[in-house]
């Protein structure tokens, strides 16, 4: 969906505040949710897109008002609502409905230190073959679905070069919405930022060297 | 939208400071036995205490020491950084691009906050930011700029926007006046601002001067 979260290219969002020595939780609270956040999601009811998605279903003046985690805070009382891990009611009032199921929690510290010590596997997977080949020119397809997608607006329509193929990856438009994984190649594609941003670019010196490199699957390219 | 007002309205019992809130959530959670506690513990430390940016430091402080490793960690970084312990989430598609004389590399995630938690824990406001994700793309030689960072004109500037699962990583350039510096004293120059790509790795002298400032 073209929503607020996709950013590249917007302009007068103001300088850069930067923190020196800034903390990894600026309050404990902070961290309370990152752990919630991460267990909830371990009981597997949504996929990392799905939870991308929330995100980006916050009303726009919302996402800009609430912090990282306050995000957090909100979309993960969402998401247990839809997925019946929690009544509203329950949400609402912080106590368990009469007579609701206490379930045993999977994710237990020695879990939770396990898997924080592994990754996914990775993504070969020989059965996918790609559809484009590196050194290829590409076109990044004019789309603009209503649902999740990992397609920045700002490089619709824009032609460049694959220049890695990463092999084979879930596709996040439709994982999002539970209609599969779809899976299929990603690339990383090099735009000029002069294709991007235009020629006539006297607001930014150098600009012919420039340029941006995005990682994009299958379904957002054509041949060019 | 109509269903996040009336959630708001409904809220009367629970309090909308987001530290009662949180505890509230984490309270209801644990009561009906979804969440353990001590598992949020766990992650807690590891990201406050165990995982940052000293991870990605001793990567790169390895690769400016050893060139048969420079050359794994470039070719297949998730196996390289493996060698030295580093295998969490976050960091299983990891990319590193090298800067050089004439190359500038600069991570970003415009569509939301994605960042190499595994070497770098995790990102800074700043880079989640609005300011950062809008810009870098479009004016990455305003932001050097605006972090102090010099790039000449002869200079590509290379920005890697993670839209996808792979994460990515800067392998600066070693400061000169490193030359006689152990591993470890190298680790210790390596910032994690320079492993974004927003700054370079200060030699040891304006580090000190930067220490005093």
């Amino acid at each position: 969906m073209n929503g607020v979260h996709d950013m590249g290219g917007l302009q007068d969002m103001g300088p850069v505040q930067y923190e020196k020595n800034e903390p990894v939780f600026h309050a404990a609270w902070e961290g309370r949710i990152y752990g919630i956040d991460r267990a909830l999601r371990s009981i597997g009811k949504w996929n990392l897109d799905a939870w991308r998605h929330q995100i980006e279903l916050l009303p726009p003046a919302e996402y800009f008002r609430l912090t990282y985690y306050e995000r957090w805070l909100e979309i993960n009382g969402q998401l247990a609502v839809k997925h019946g891990l929690v009544t509203q009611r329950e949400l609402a009032t912080g106590a368990p409905d009469p007579g609701s199921a206490k379930a045993a929690p999977a994710f237990t510290a020695a879990v939770a230190a396990e898997r924080l010590g592994r990754g996914i596997p990775s993504s070969h997977d020989p059965t996918v073959p790609p559809q484009f080949k590196v050194g290829e020119r590409v076109r990044a397809r004019n789309l603009n679905p209503t649902g999740h997608t990992r397609l920045p607006r700002y490089v619709r329509g824009k032609a460049g070069i694959v220049t890695i193929d990463h092999g084979v990856y879930v596709f996040p438009d439709t994982h999002a919405h539970f209609q599969g994984e779809k899976r299929q190649h990603v690339y990383s594609v090099r735009f000029t930022a002069r294709e991007l941003w235009g020629a006539d670019s006297s607001a930014r010196d150098a600009v012919q060297l420039d340029l941006v490199h995005v990682d994009l699957w299958d379904d957002y390219l054509e041949h060019a | 939208m109509a269903h996040g007002q009336e959630h708001e309205h409904a809220h009367q019992a629970v309090p909308s400071d987001p530290a009662l809130r949180v505890k509230a959530l984490e309270s209801l959670l644990v009561e009906k036995g979804l969440v353990d506690p001590a598992a949020l513990d766990v992650l807690v430390d590891r990201f406050e205490n165990k995982v940052g940016p000293r991870d990605g430091a001793r990567v790169v402080a390895r690769a400016w020491v050893d060139p048969d490793y420079k050359r794994r960690l470039l070719a297949d970084a998730p196996s390289a950084m493996a060698e030295l312990g580093y295998t969490g989430g976050q960091g299983e598609h990891m990319l590193v691009m090298e800067n050089g004389p004439k190359v500038h590399n600069l991570v970003v995630c415009t569509l939301c906050s994605c960042y190499p938690w595994a070497v770098l824990g995790l990102p800074p406001v700043w880079y989640k930011s609005a300011a950062y994700r809008s810009r870098a793309v479009i004016d990455p030689r305003g932001i050097l700029r605006e972090f102090g960072t010099q790039v000449g004109e002869d200079v590509e500037v290379h920005v890697w926007d993670s839209t996808a699962e792979l994460r990515y990583i800067v392998l600066p350039e070693r400061p000169p006046g490193t030359e006689n510096l152990s591993e470890a004293e190298l680790a210790a120059l390596v910032t994690r601002d320079a492993m974004v790509g927003v700054a370079k790795v200060p030699g040891p002298a304006e580090k000190a001067a930067g220490e005093k400032a």
